[in-house]
């Protein structure tokens, strides 16, 4: 009788064994691996949270396989930023003492994933206070630091950990007593599509630049003339550049001779000639998905509010940019607005900076004065190929945006005066009200600059 | 009997000896201080070199171009302490077994001045006694190394005034061939 229960033990046993082994693999070769998250991912990576191998190339290796990770998306982006604590600063053995208290050659040391209860802003999970732990004795040569709070450091506008372009102290003091804003407020204009077509990758001996007519549309008979479609494309630099149709519809496939009519192509044809768009799209929030070869983020899936008329809409390319008529004044403000609803982009009509935009936009004032929500998130900068400088958006609209002192050198100070751009950034609920007054919060690390350097004269005078 | 007992006793011992020569090898790898002198000495030709012929000509003599600290916002030539620290982090980044600082008593960034026991001792002894190098040993992070400090010597009048005018420079009286500072080199052993 024991005997037969016993067996009907080790049944029981086998089927759930079995049947667990089968359920993780299925979990583990299917899209969602819910399962498998030790924990709540962060803002930066939860959209690619399924794609473990992003992060986890290797399932045999350790951090340094982390650690590749990181860089793999990362590394250029700190390079640019002049990272100000970098790897090879902690490597030499004279800070062997500063690694055993933070262990700052890797990135998960401060950026722990899948560490909800301990994730601060930016995606860091150590205390505010992680500075002191080497630069206790700063108020020795900074005497304007003495008594200041620990956990301030990186909080108060005045220093960040990466990235301090805009805030080291010689910078400063080569923009103190700037105005609030410049007489020549302007960003610098997209370059001409005629520079396009300059680069060794742009394929002028099929496109070569001409403008074309509308019975010049070269669509197969097979494929339905819209006379809209027709007209959106007559409107825009493709056709008057010589961009015909079969440009970005038709794509080669393995094994046919004939290329082959595609009715939605992906953004993979867009970078033929966008090349920079299409990588800084796939690096942000927008594309990051796509990347990962995952499904299309929609704004359904995001944590930030959204319209939820929007919340089943793919992002792609022509999300914001609508196929055919690629205008980027639509793309730069109204593609924005029909899905973000949160509270700073619903307060950007009210703003000065919407009616600067609205200015430009009517024919009232100058190109490229005008404010919109591109000009601060997809910033203007300059790219080089073959040697040919080139001024595109950046279309990776995360880059700049934390911490947002990152917009002081490539947005703000376009127009802004260097101290009122720090305070403006510094003021959170200002932010939120999309700068629609003055700020209200006073960073005062332009005073402190100017009383050092006030000081350090007078001692010289002596 | 007893020649027997010897005979056996002296090849037992023998062959002992044999054995554990056979075990290890003799190391026959450079001496850790020739091995520091021989960096440093090319590490000083490139430094005097940068500093004489592209600092001094360039930026001094034809002033054809600047050099700064913020060489990147200004688009002005590397500082020579920060060319010779961008080539220790580049070396760093390679994994080379070896590492090498530029310290001072007296330097324009904090992070800079000497903190190990061995870096202070090294930093004030070459600055008591010019023309020599100061060689010890130390434990950092669980490992043990050779350190060598040698001078860092103020070749060029750029290095000077440049040190003598900086608002963080805690010392404004360098003067030409003076020591300002020191290499440190690090090997572990």
């Amino acid at each position: 009788m024991m005997s037969a229960r016993k067996h009907i033990y080790w049944i029981y046993w086998l089927l759930i064994t079995v049947g667990l082994a089968v359920y993780l693999t299925m979990q583990l070769l299917g899209e969602d691996k819910t399962v498998y998250l030790p924990g709540k991912t962060s803002h930066g990576h939860y959209q690619i949270e399924m794609a473990c191998a992003a992060c986890h190339s290797d399932p045999l290796g350790g951090g340094e396989v982390l650690q590749e990770a990181c860089m793999n998306c990362h590394g250029s982006e700190l390079e640019v930023a002049d990272d100000s604590h970098p790897k090879s600063k902690f490597t030499n053995p004279r800070n062997a003492d500063r690694v055993a208290k933070l262990d700052a050659r890797k990135c998960v040391t401060c950026h722990t994933e899948h560490k909800e209860e301990i994730t601060l802003a930016m995606g860091v999970t150590q205390p505010d206070d992680v500075c002191f732990k080497c630069h206790q004795d700063v108020a020795e040569n900074r005497p304007s630091h003495e008594g200041l709070e620990f956990p301030t450091c990186a909080t108060a506008g005045c220093h960040n950990f990466h990235d301090n372009r805009a805030l080291y102290e010689d910078f400063l003091s080569k923009h103190l007593g700037e105005p609030e804003v410049h007489s020549t407020a302007k960003v610098a204009p997209l370059s001409p599509v005629e520079v396009y077509q300059t680069i060794s990758s742009y394929p002028i001996k099929q496109y070569p630049i001409k403008a074309l007519k509308s019975n010049e549309a070269d669509q197969p008979i097979s494929v339905r003339r819209d006379p809209k479609i027709v007209q959106d494309w007559m409107d825009t630099a493709h056709s008057q550049s010589g961009v015909n149709c079969s440009a970005c519809h038709e794509q080669k496939t393995e094994g046919l001779d004939k290329p082959v009519w595609v009715d939605k192509p992906s953004h993979k044809v867009c970078s033929t000639c966008h090349t920079d768009q299409t990588k800084g799209f796939l690096s942000g929030k927008h594309g990051m998905r796509l990347e990962q070869n995952l499904t299309p983020m929609t704004p359904g899936k995001a944590r930030l509010e959204m319209k939820r008329t929007a919340h089943g809409d793919e992002l792609s390319c022509v999300s914001c940019h609508s196929s055919h008529r690629f205008n980027t004044k639509d793309a730069a403000v109204e593609a924005c607005l029909s899905c973000h609803d949160d509270q700073h982009s619903n307060s950007y009509k009210d703003s000065k900076h919407f009616n600067l935009w609205h200015k430009e936009i009517r024919g009232q004032a100058a190109e490229n004065t005008g404010v919109s929500c591109a000009t601060c998130h997809m910033p203007r900068k300059e790219v080089k190929h073959d040697g040919v400088k080139i001024i595109i958006a950046e279309h990776n609209q995360n880059d700049n945006l934390r911490p947002n002192e990152k917009m002081l050198r490539s947005v703000c100070m376009q127009c802004h005066g260097l101290g009122f751009s720090i305070d403006a950034l510094a003021d959170r609920e200002l932010v939120e009200k999309n700068f629609s007054e003055k700020p209200d919060v006073h960073i005062e690390s332009l005073d402190m600059v100017k009383k050092r350097l006030g000081l350090k004269k007078d001692v010289d005078g002596m | 009997m007893k020649s027997k007992i010897l005979v056996l006793f002296s090849s037992i011992i023998g062959s002992a000896f044999l054995l554990s020569a056979c075990g290890e090898q003799k190391t026959t790898g450079i001496d850790p201080q020739m091995m520091t002198d021989s960096l440093f000495s090319v590490m000083e030709a490139d430094r005097t070199v940068y500093t004489k012929l592209i600092i001094g000509r360039l930026a001094k003599d034809e002033k054809v171009i600047k050099a700064s600290e913020h060489w990147k916002d200004e688009k002005a030539l590397v500082l020579p302490a920060q060319m010779f620290r961008y080539g220790a982090e580049r070396v760093a980044e390679k994994g080379a077994p070896f590492s090498y600082s530029l310290l001072s008593l007296w330097p324009v960034n904090k992070q800079n001045k000497p903190k190990t026991e061995v870096e202070i001792k090294g930093l004030n002894y070459i600055a008591e006694n010019p023309g020599k190098n100061f060689y010890s040993e130390e434990e950092l992070g669980g490992v043990k190394y050779f350190t060598a400090v040698y001078p860092d010597v103020g070749v060029a009048p750029a290095c000077v005034s440049c040190h003598n005018k900086h608002k963080d420079s805690p010392r404004t009286d360098f003067k030409l061939g003076e020591v300002m500072g020191g290499v440190v080199i690090r090997i572990p052993i």
